[in-house]
């Protein structure tokens, strides 16, 4: 079985969020980019733990971003992974990445596909569900448990007030969250074998952008904190009744 | 061209945030001079369709299969796709939800249509089609304009209230031909808890961290909730310690939510945290940290211990109802 796990890199979550050119652009200087947690966390080390269970023959890495993204994925391919593929274009919309990973998919024809279920930078969450449409495959969302027997994925997955279990032949694309796997620090033996890991660059494929970021804006400053004293527990409740008017 | 709307219901009840999906498409319709079609799935009764029209939907669609009774994402997207071709449709809503989420990007895709995920506001049209969604996990704002001719918006639940109107909805069946691949992810077991309020749902959140000091503390937290008809949720390094359960968490790398009150008890309040709370309406903070960075993007805060100060709130909080 060959497992495809799709990367995106963001900035560290520590960042402090910036805009430039009008607040039209996200200011990148001084960021320090990360594997987007979801992609490393549950997607990656679950795909690896597979690997090494003997379930999955193969796991590449795939990211859709120009040269600048490659310590990202060497980082990536340092906790495991036979192979990475960047493809060369800029992410310019979810559904051009889309089409651009799709693509590569498809030449080679993965049995899994697996993502995290957003990015943090632009939480769009929309790459698993855009791939398996793209690809006609099957889609669960937001998993927090993959397990695999056969040719049968066995999926835990979120849903409004609880959690529902899927069974789905492959292929099939799943987007991971919280309880999939374990994250993972690389081992140093891990960061010296992802030096010399096949990185392969693929060409863009022709397509066109359906939206564009117009602006950004910072959320408004809260005005200030009411303090209001612990032994008084009546006042809250009246502020948040008569002020707030929330309760 | 109607405007399509996907709603959604849970053993042929229809929930609030569907109703405001409706409303939300209609406000649209309006200043567009559209309809609204909603487009419903499975085994739902006729008046609940009908009354679909208090929110300003004017006609139904209803793929009235059983087998999607079951949720199945190819087989929901490939619902909407069909009705959008059927009535033409330009515009197509959905939640942005559990089922809403995993819908609309397929359906986004296959029609070759930009997608917003998770709008806030209404589409300005005045230079484009641009929409208002939170990115970097709250940190920020970014205004999207779609430039394809067809349009998919996911709406954030809780962004706008619900008022209900007047009105009736014309039903119309709808058969599409799906073929097996449609529904090969079969449902095993549902396990909802029963009772509880949805968290993504909730208009009312209290939260609990590390400065609970361990879940047997928790009792204080459920007691206030249940006072207050909340949810509960808790940070990162709870759910990391498995004081409370994964579904829980809100944060940067948890969930994200919005009510209208998010009240957090010994939260210190990291950056990470406060990216998937700070779209609250009010918060409320109780620490006894008065160096809790947290205060700093309350409303309200409280200094003092948890143990003492939540069991006191709980005790004004029903006194207030009793007033009231």
């Amino acid at each position: 079985m060959k497992i495809l796990v799709c990367i995106s890199q963001v900035p560290d979550t520590t960042s402090k969020i910036a805009f430039t050119d009008n607040n039209s652009k996200f200011n990148a200087q001084g960021v320090t980019w990360i594997i987007n947690p979801h992609d490393e966390w549950y997607a990656l080390v679950r795909a690896l733990e597979l690997k090494e269970s003997g379930i999955a023959t193969a796991v590449h890495l795939v990211t859709v971003g120009k040269a600048d993204v490659e310590p990202v994925i060497r980082k990536a391919l340092a906790l495991g992974g036979d192979e990475a593929i960047r493809i060369d274009a800029d992410p310019e919309d979810p559904y051009t990445s889309a089409v651009q990973i799709a693509g590569y998919a498809e030449s080679i024809g993965y049995d899994l596909i697996l993502c995290g279920k957003e990015s943090i930078d632009y939480n769009n969450g929309t790459m698993g569900a855009m791939l398996a449409e793209l690809l006609s495959m099957n889609y669960i969302a937001f998993a927090t448990k993959v397990d695999v027997a056969g040719s049968t994925a066995t999926v835990s997955r979120e849903i409004d007030g609880g959690e529902e279990t899927d069974s789905c032949s492959f292929p099939l694309v799943i987007s991971c969250q919280k309880g999939v796997a374990e994250p993972r620090i690389p081992n140093m033996r891990g960061i010296m074998a992802a030096r010399t890991k096949p990185l392969k660059v693929v060409p863009a494929a022709a397509v066109n952008s359906l939206t564009n970021i117009v602006s950004f804006e910072l959320p408004p400053a809260k005005s200030g904190v009411k303090m209001v004293d612990a032994e008084n527990m009546d006042e809250l409740v009246a502020l948040l009744h008569r002020e707030a008017k929330v309760i | 061209m109607p405007i399509l709307v996907l709603v959604e219901h849970s053993q042929g009840t229809f929930k609030k945030k569907s109703f405001e999906a409706v409303q939300y498409a209609a406000h649209i319709a309006q200043s567009m001079g559209e309809t609204v079609t909603a487009v419903a799935t499975g085994t739902v009764a006729e008046n609940e369709l009908t009354a679909l029209g208090n929110y300003g939907a004017q006609n139904v669609l209803h793929a009235t299969d059983a087998r999607l009774d079951n949720f199945s994402a190819k087989a929901y997207a490939k619902v909407l796709i069909e009705a959008a071709k059927q009535v033409n449709a330009k515009i197509l809503i959905t939640l942005h939800d559990t089922m809403g989420r995993a819908v609309a990007p397929r359906v986004a895709a296959n029609l070759q249509a930009g997608m917003v995920a998770g709008a806030i506001s209404y589409p300005d049209t005045n230079n484009g089609f641009v929409v208002k969604r939170s990115v970097f996990s709250g940190k920020a704002f970014a205004n999207i304009n779609i430039s394809s001719a067809i349009k998919v918006i996911t709406l954030m639940p809780n962004t706008f209230a619900v008022q209900k109107g007047e009105g009736s909805a014309n039903i119309d069946k709808m058969d599409v031909a799906f073929d097996a691949s449609d529904f090969a992810v079969q449902v095993q077991s549902v396990n909802k808890a029963t009772g509880a309020i949805p968290l993504s749902e909730a208009d009312l959140v209290v939260s609990g961290g590390r400065g609970m000091k361990g879940p047997e503390n928790w009792y204080v937290l459920e007691e206030l909730a249940t006072e207050l008809g909340a949810a509960t949720a808790c940070s990162r390094p709870v759910a990391d310690s498995h004081w409370r359960p994964h579904n829980e968490h809100v944060g940067q790398t948890g969930g994200t939510i919005r009510p209208n009150l998010y009240i957090a008890v010994g939260i210190s309040g990291a950056i990470q945290h406060l990216a998937g709370v700070n779209g609250s309406k009010t918060i409320v903070v109780i620490n006894k940290d008065p160096e809790a960075p947290f205060f700093k993007a309350a409303d309200y805060g409280v200094l003092g211990d948890a143990m003492e100060v939540v069991p006191r709130l709980t005790a004004a909080v029903k006194k207030f109802k009793q007033n009231s």
